[in-house]
């Protein structure tokens, strides 16, 4: 531990021998191509296979209509609502699937496609979620008996009256309208996948992109069950997978229908979507529009908070959140800062856009939490013309008050704030930046420092509170140490990059002692993995990583019983270090963890059972709560509104670090996914429902160049109830860097009276707000 | 309408009968089984397919296989020289540069051209030389010390630590 190894899984990936989903070809295998929808909302009249199927190599074209004769043209979400799998009579978003064809390859599928003729009558779309609740809009889940509006949930947390008086009676209040654009995962492997059906053994094996592979082989038993795929039927195979974030957690509707094919047509089914159907089809993050208001008093206390959201959730909602949190882990909104009022409510409407509202390295809306409170709590600092440092510092729940429980009742469990913002102020020179700035400033010259110090929530969950669809959100590890000392270790997680093959042999090598070399690190097959619920959300360590750990400590105890035995004396004799046992007082006594291995195999004590493995399901406790202080500093150029980020530091706390290098390679990526929604990033729909930016091509994910140089450091304060005091990383820079960078550009242009701008801060916007204040 | 096509790839001759239309990544992925060539896009964007064409790097879902009719490819696969692993591997390897591993072998072939146009690029040099090739993992500061971590190998120069620098 706290070593950086270098990665283990490397060796396959710089030599081009990763094994994706798309490396997979099998004997017979079909491929399949989607027919999808160029309209928002419409009826579909007619679709007309015929000119398709005399396509050389097409073998069928698959609808609704299709589906339906086995119940399967509709799947439930995992937010316990309804996708459809194919339309039998409406298509409800642009590029919705409407037919799947299937041919002997893969050109042959997509000249089929070409090739259907689909009759539509179009509708006009509901695209802006306000308007979606108002009296006159259609409603477009006709499909559900009694509904009569667009609504989906409201929820709430915290005192609403006291709140309110709170505000009633605050000197200070300052309120901002944000919205928190749809972004898309965008990782730069799409999904897809195999479905190999053996009718003779009546025996599924489905290959897939999936974040989640136990998960979805449970989903698939369900939805397929009554055709005769139970659980048993189904492996579920997660090959290596070319990022995740989120974007891979839902079912989507080609692998549904792949199944469904490969089932009837009793030959394995090849999907793999484009780079353009990924973006327009598949499950958007964000979408949230808060109202955001803070009332506080004049010298610069925080009171209270209140958040209200509207969640545009396109179609259906298809988020990937616990049952029980609708809106995920918004409620972390009330930061980093010790108060104790805090009110927030939440609805969730229906519009003409893709189902989603999953995830962008941050499943849980921590993300839109997190900025909502950054960005209010320097709009309060702006209000009474405090610096924002000063601010957060004495605003800050102090490192003695942990564990903190929150207004919103969550309980943090470690973190030390002020270091941490400490920490990034000196490393950036944060007093002679200000110095600069007024310089700058007294020039007409637009320079700008933004603070972030966010606390983030993850490791889900404990079983009190977090399920999905009902299965309770442990995760697993399972370790078997062969005969001559070295191990096997498999869990129910699923890496996409995060490099689990190497932290957690790092994590059972510093439990055991057997060298991190010889453990073999597997996950992403069912039929050889022990169940777990994957991973998303900042889970792996905080989990598996735990069960990791606690399945080590189960052998070390059995190994105390075989030392005792080979060295006859008692247990309480014995002391360990990493990798022996020894004899208190005799240390030449002692055996290692490899004599003592060997001996479970050919010595073991009478009555002891043989072997040496061990299987831990991990239930965290509590969540864990990593936080960070983040500081961007940025130039401006007032007469094209181009923002230059100048430098970054980002200061991250997740408590123990088990590999530095693994670590700070997340945060780096992290960030760049920071400033992507902060600077470039949006899916922006017309009022008629066309996607204008579905492809790459202007959809911008930052390259090489717009990524700055990221600078990084840590502070450490353990998670008290994890093992080993780990906490999650992936996502804290992703939920941190956008306000930090939001917050830098607006206290550029704070002298010419500009409070807000919702991101992207594209240059146009800096412009047109310049523009508006007669600044330029 | 079929079209005879002779290629070498990696040193070795490779005939093939495609179809005019075939894109050069599909010759390579599915007619020669060479998978370490990946697909991102459809757009020409992302670079996951990005491999060398008489030397020069060239996204190969922008070319039609018969358009390397005669022509000489090195993919990921031919990186690798007598049980060595290329510099940029190496560096990569070292320094972290990649995680999920989808965009690296584009990535890698790309700066492999960037180093044989300009042995000892500085960062800028590097950022604008890598941007047709996204990566959604990294944030890229790893991926600029690879390669000035394999510039200075090919020079002959003592490369710099591989650990991780922190503030």
């Amino acid at each position: 531990m706290g070593h950086s190894m270098k990665r283990k899984e490397d060796a396959r990936f710089i030599q081009g021998k990763g094994h994706y989903v798309d490396d997979i070809k099998l004997p017979g295998m079909l491929y399949m191509d989607i027919v999808r929808s160029p309209y928002a909302y419409a009826k579909i009249k007619n679709i007309d296979s015929e000119a398709a199927l005399k396509v050389p190599g097409v073998v069928a074209v698959v609808t609704g209509r299709d589906l339906e004769k086995y119940n399967l043209h509709w799947m439930p979400t995992l937010m316990s609502d309804t996708q459809m799998v194919l339309p039998t009579d409406t298509v409800m978003y642009q590029a919705q699937e409407v037919a799947a064809v299937i041919a002997t390859s893969r050109y042959a599928a997509r000249d089929g496609r070409e090739a259907v003729k689909v009759e539509y009558e179009p509708m006009k779309p509901v695209m802006d979620p306000y308007k979606s609740l108002s009296p006159d809009a259609p409603v477009l889940r006709s499909d559900k008996p009694g509904k009569k509006d667009n609504h989906i949930w409201h929820w709430e947390v915290g005192d609403k009256d006291k709140t309110a008086q709170v505000f009633a009676n605050a000197d200070v209040v300052v309120k901002e309208q944000m919205y928190i654009p749809r972004i898309h995962v965008a990782s730069i492997e799409t999904c897809g996948c195999v479905a190999d059906y053996d009718k003779v053994n009546n025996h599924l094996t489905m290959y897939m992109t999936t974040q989640a592979p136990h998960a979805i082989r449970t989903v698939i038993a369900l939805v397929a069950g009554h055709v005769g795929l139970t659980e048993e039927k189904i492996r579920v195979i997660s090959p290596d997978i070319g990022g995740g974030f989120g974007g891979k957690v839902p079912v989507y509707p080609g692998y549904v229908i792949a199944i469904a094919v490969s089932f009837l047509v009793g030959a394995p089914v090849k999907w793999i979507e484009d780079r353009s159907e990924n973006l327009q089809a598949d499950s958007f993050a964000r979408d949230y529009h808060i109202t955001a208001e803070l009332a506080g008093t004049k010298e610069g206390k925080i009171l209270a908070t209140r958040f209200k959201v509207l969640a545009d959730h396109g179609y259906t909602d298809a988020a990937a959140n616990p049952s029980k949190f609708p809106t995920g882990m918004f409620s972390i909104a009330t930061g980093s800062y010790d108060y104790g009022t805090a009110y927030m409510e939440a609805d969730a409407v229906y519009t003409n856009k893709p189902p989603g509202g999953v995830a962008y390295r941050c499943s849980f809306r921590v993300t839109e939490a997190v900025h909502a409170i950054e960005r209010i709590t320097d709009r309060f600092a702006l209000e009474i013309g405090k610096d924002p440092a000063e601010l957060r510092m004495e605003n800050f729940i102090k490192k003695e008050d942990f564990p903190w429980k929150s207004p919103t009742g969550w309980t943090y469990d470690s973190g030390d704030y002020v270091a941490g913002l400490q920490k990034a102020m000196d490393a950036i020179d944060y007093h002679g930046l200000r110095k600069e700035q007024a310089e700058k400033r007294a020039k007409g010259e637009l320079m700008g420092i933004g603070i972030s110090t966010f606390t983030e929530i993850v490791g889900a969950g404990p079983s009190k509170d977090f399920d999905i669809l009902g299965i309770k959100m442990f995760d697993s590890a399972e370790i078997r140490v062969h005969p001559t000392g070295k191990a096997i270790a498999r869990f129910g997680t699923k890496s996409q990059g995060q490099g689990h093959e190497t932290t957690y042999a790092q994590i059972i090598a510093e439990e055991l002692g057997i060298p991190a070399e010889h453990i073999q690190v597997e996950e992403g097959d069912t039929d050889t993995a022990p169940y777990g619920l994957g991973t998303y959300a900042s889970r792996s360590t905080p989990t598996a990583g735990a069960a990791a750990a606690m399945a080590a400590r189960k052998l070390r105890d059995k190994a105390r019983k075989i030392a005792a035995y080979l060295l006859e004396v008692s247990e309480a004799d014995l002391e360990w270090e990493p990798g022996k046992f020894s004899v208190k007082g005799a240390p030449e006594k002692s055996k290692t963890i490899q004599e003592i291995v060997f001996a479970a195999y050919t010595n073991h004590p009478q009555g002891m059972e043989a072997g040496f493995e061990a299987t831990h399901y991990y239930d965290p406790p509590n969540l864990t709560f990593p936080s960070g202080a983040y500081i961007c500093v940025v130039d401006i150029d007032k007469e094209t509104g181009g923002i230059h980020v100048r430098r970054f530091v980002a200061i991250d706390d997740c408590g123990h670090i088990i590999n530095p290098m693994i670590v700070q390679g997340q945060v780096h990526g992290g960030l760049t996914q920071g400033i992507a929604p902060a600077m470039y990033e949006e899916l922006i729909y017309d009022e008629a429902g066309n996607i204008l930016n579905g492809t790459l091509m202007d959809y911008l994910v930052p390259t090489a160049v717009e990524s700055p140089r990221w600078e990084t450091g840590h502070v450490v304060t353990p998670s008290p109830h994890h093992p080993i005091g780990a906490k999650g990383v992936g996502e804290s820079p992703t939920v941190g860097a956008p306000p930090a960078i939001a917050n830098a550009i607006v206290d550029a242009l704070s002298p010419y009276g500009i409070t807000h701008l919702d991101i992207p801060i594209t240059p146009f916007k800096v412009w047109k707000a310049l523009k508006d204040k007669g600044a330029i | 309408m079929l079209k005879q096509i002779t290629v070498t790839v990696n040193g070795a001759q490779h005939t093939a009968e495609v179809e005019p239309r075939l894109l050069l990544v599909h010759l390579i992925r599915e007619v020669l089984n060479l998978t370490g060539t990946h697909i991102g896009c459809d757009t020409s964007s992302c670079g996951a397919c990005t491999i060398l064409l008489d030397g020069k790097s060239v996204k190969s879902c922008t070319m039609l296989a018969v358009q390397a009719n005669g022509k000489s490819i090195t993919t990921i696969e031919g990186m690798i020289q007598d049980g060595q692993l290329h510099p940029l591997q190496e560096g990569f390897k070292e320094n972290h540069a990649l995680h999920c591993g989808f965009c690296t072998p584009g990535m890698i072939m790309r700066a492999s051209e960037l180093l044989a146009n300009n042995p000892n690029p500085t960062e800028e040099e590097i950022r604008w030389g890598i941007s047709g090739n996204l990566c959604r993992c990294t944030g890229y500061n790893n991926i600029v010390k690879a390669i000035e971590y394999a510039g200075a190998k090919m020079r002959g120069e003592e490369t710099a630590s591989t650990e991780p620098q922190f503030v």
